[in-house]
């Protein structure tokens, strides 16, 4: 399992990366920010950051409305 | 124009106007329609310090103008406009804002709608810092502020057309006596639509000199478009000289010239690669909504539809026409005020014409379209266009539209009492025929045009509705419609539409991603802390002159490692300079909210003084809460009973599925209450949410008369 924002828990699977995680949540919106225990990932290494279980992982989008 | 143009003078009042001194004229206008008096009134220092302008200004001159039983129809109640110092500044992206503020006719307190276009900044350079516009005409009048002429003229103009965009036209041929002059005329209208409603909005002109014609911002929520046809007037114009880019004389150019030029490289930057604003301006949100079961679907019942990608931001940035500066102010890069041209009506009494359609945005799209189950883009510029050239909301009308279809589809309409019309979810031409009834004033455009509050009222009455069922799916708190975000999963956000002082129109507090999505504001007191911060902040955009989008819409990602990234501190940080900039007065970000808290505590303690602005006002329908029917529980079943499981320890296996929606009911019900309790506290206001005699005090707003509004309160609160 993983957490996701201090609050959902997700199932982990082997070989699960930020890209598929984005996916799997349908997080689109293009400006945001993630970390997987406390370490920013970049944005060109989302397909191939591996997420290990157990991972606390933080996705915030800034995003403010209008 | 080589026909001859009969113009009626009925009032008029001489003047010269005076220099702007960084950013203020120091004299507000005031015109009584009825009366033909015209007057100019003096800003004070101490006016300017604590009201500082827009919103401000508009209150302050409003408090003083009625009296506590004043109503929206009553003869003193007025439309005021003001932009605000730094209204008019051209260097820095969104800058040129107006507000306007009067007595609603739908929620009956204070409403205040921002508008871009160039009427507030021209009226400044035009030697005024506000307009107020008092009585009732006896007949059709356009207000004319001539400042080449140096007068002010109450006008008949029999000849005028009533609709926006046939009016706009018009009126800026007869006014401009070369081609040129019309780059500086701006004026604010209504409709036909305003006339039969009470969702009339305003539209600001702006003249696009790339498009050689007029187009049209609007200033829409709680109804100012009725207000300013009740009063017979047709329109506010202003005839400004030509001005440079320095008109405001502000004390420092240097320094908005230095953060501008920093602000632009960053949308230059950054814009293409984030929310392309230049490209699909707000309509980027729609496929975003629906991704994050934001996007209103079928008045609000659910989020998310997969037809909503037929209409999403990149579908838009295909239809909107590219390439053209559309900034609603001078020297606004970001440029979203998108049009699609040459647009051909299929219906109403324009049908066969090929017009400009300004937007749509995307609270335009989320009304007229998704929340009525409508995914058709030529159906949505349609509904657009007419609601903007009748006068009318598209947010009001859309989500009052969507919520009589639910209506028709629960069986409490039918087609007998709809006049024919089948007026189910999707049904777009129902919702344009309704659309010309509201500007004819028959049919179901009178019911229409009523809004929610009073339409669920004739429905209870007139037809039988339970009343429950139709105060539940209504989608209004106060009296005005909700704006286009479902805040069913944000707590925060519930309390960011319903703990308001205007009613549910998000540009207090839209905090739906920090709360519910990024889980930023776990605990009451995160979300009271926000429901305190974003709107005091966000109403101070209102109070300059300013667009609150180039604050959040397009961010350097150095953004992301600041303390407080949901805050902006480096755009926070050009707001500081570029006001100090023009006005003199050195700030920070504790006297913006100061400056802010001033003017929201007096907007609030406005409502009481009208009957209302207490607890009882602050809720929202359950709609906006949590799952109605079991339609919609069960479309999130798993999401929500997981919710049972997690926060309330309930097996939900072992539950009807009525006992699950009940326990729901329970539990969000009681914890919009804590939430009320919290933000009450946090902005020093009691549980009843009646600022205290000390917080007013302290605010420096503890005047006699504001004090005696709340001491009536408190005394019986003990
Ligand atoms: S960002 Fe868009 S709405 Fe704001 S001032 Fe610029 S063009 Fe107008």
């Amino acid at each position: 399992m993983i957490t996701l924002n201090k609050r959902e828990r997700l199932e982990w699977q082997e070989g699960l990366t930020v890209q598929a995680l984005l996916e799997r949540k349908t997080f689109t919106y293009p400006h945001i920010v993630i970390s997987i225990n406390g370490i920013v990932i970049d944005h060109d290494a989302y397909a191939e950051t591996l997420i290990p279980d157990e991972a606390d992982v933080r996705v915030i989008h800034l995003i403010a409305g209008g | 124009m080589t026909e001859k143009i009969i113009r009626h003078v009925l009032a008029e009042f001489a003047y010269q106007a005076p220099k702007i001194e960084r950013g203020y004229a120091n004299q507000t206008l005031y015109v009584n329609v009825a009366t033909g008096e015209i007057k100019a009134k003096p800003v004070s220092e101490e006016m300017k310090f604590k009201f500082t302008g827009g919103k401000g200004f508009d209150l302050w001159l409003l408090w003083n103008a009625v009296n506590d039983n004043t109503k929206w129809n009553s003869p003193e109640n007025e439309i005021v406009i003001s932009s605000g110092p730094c209204g008019g500044t051209t260097q820095y992206p969104g800058s040129g804002k107006s507000l306007v503020t009067t007595i609603s006719p739908t929620t009956e307190v204070i409403t205040d709608s921002n508008a871009g276009g160039h009427f507030g900044p021209l009226l400044k350079f035009s030697g005024w810092d506000a307009i107020e516009v008092q009585g009732i005409a006896e007949r059709d009048v356009v207000v004319i502020v001539d400042a080449i002429a140096g007068k002010v003229t109450v006008e008949e103009l029999p000849d005028a057309p009533t609709d926006t965009h046939l009016l706009g036209a018009w009126l800026y041929d007869v006014l401009a006596e070369k081609p040129h002059e019309k780059y500086y005329i701006a004026m604010v209208s209504a409709g036909t639509g305003a006339d039969h409603s009470l969702l009339g909005c305003l539209n600001f002109s702006l003249y696009d000199r790339k498009r050689q014609d007029v187009r049209y911002k609007q200033a829409a929520r709680g109804g100012p478009g009725t207000v300013l046809r009740h009063k017979r007037i047709k329109a506010l114009v202003v005839r400004a000289k030509p001005f440079r880019g320095d008109a405001n004389h502000p004390a420092d150019p240097e320094r908005i010239a230095r953060v501008g030029a920093d602000m632009q490289h960053e949308v230059a930057t950054w814009d293409p690669v984030q929310n392309r604003m230049r490209n699909r301006g707000t309509p980027y949100l729609v496929g975003i909504m629906s991704d994050y079961d934001l996007l209103p679907v079928n008045n609000f019942k659910f989020g998310s539809h997969p037809k909503a990608h037929d209409i999403n931001g990149a579908y838009w940035e295909t239809r909107l026409t590219q390439g053209l500066p559309d900034g609603c102010w001078y020297g606004c890069t970001i440029a979203c005020a998108h049009a699609v041209d040459g647009f051909e009506l299929q219906t109403g009494p324009y049908k066969g014409q090929r017009v400009i359609v300004d937007g749509p945005e995307y609270e335009t799209i989320g009304a007229v379209g998704s929340t009525c189950g409508i995914f058709d883009a030529d159906a949505i510029l349609e509904l657009n266009f007419y609601c903007d050239t009748y006068g009318i909301d598209t947010i009001s009308y859309g989500n009052t539209i969507g919520f009589l279809m639910e209506c028709y589809e629960a069986g409490i309409l039918d087609l007998e009492k709809t006049g024919g019309l089948e007026l189910t979810f999707g049904n777009a031409a129902a919702s344009l025929e309704i659309l010309h009834q509201v500007a004819q004033g028959e049919g179901l455009g009178r019911l229409a045009g009523l809004g929610i509050r009073k339409a669920k009222a004739y429905l209870i009455e007139h037809f039988e509705a339970d009343p429950q069922f139709v105060q539940d799916i209504g989608m209004e708190n106060k009296g005005m419609e909700y704006s286009m975000y479902m805040g069913k999963e944000s707590l925060a956000q519930q309390g960011g539409y319903a703990l308001t002082n205007k009613g549910p129109q998000h540009d207090e507090a839209w905090l739906i991603f920090m709360d519910q999505v990024n889980n930023q504001l776990p605990t009451f007191e995160d979300k009271a802390e926000a429901l305190h911060y974003f709107p005091m902040w966000r109403t101070w955009f209102g109070l300059c002159g300013f667009c609150k989008l180039p604050w959040n819409d397009v961010v350097d990602p150095k953004n992301s490692k600041s303390a407080e990234p949901a805050k902006i501190p480096h755009h926070v940080q050009n707001y500081v300079d570029i006001f100090a900039a023009v006005t003199g007065r050195e700030i920070d970000i504790n006297d913006i909210i100061a400056m802010s808290e001033r003017v929201y505590n007096l907007q609030r303690v406005f409502n009481i003084r009208l009957g209302k602005g207490l607890r009882e006002h602050d809720y929202p329908p359950y709609r906006g809460v949590g799952p109605v029917t079991e339609e919609e529980y069960e479309s999130r079943q798993e999401r929500y009973d997981k919710q049972l499981r997690e926060w309330l320890g309930l097996d939900p296996d072992a539950m009807t599925l009525q006992e699950k929606m009940a326990a729901h009911r329970k539990y969000r019900t009681e914890r919009y209450e804590h939430l009320m309790d919290a933000v009450y506290e946090r902005r020093g206001w009691t549980r009843n949410g009646v600022p205290t005699v000390e917080k007013l005090k302290a605010l420096g707003i503890g005047f006699p008369e504001v004090l005696a509004v709340v001491e009536k309160h408190l005394q019986v609160e003990g």
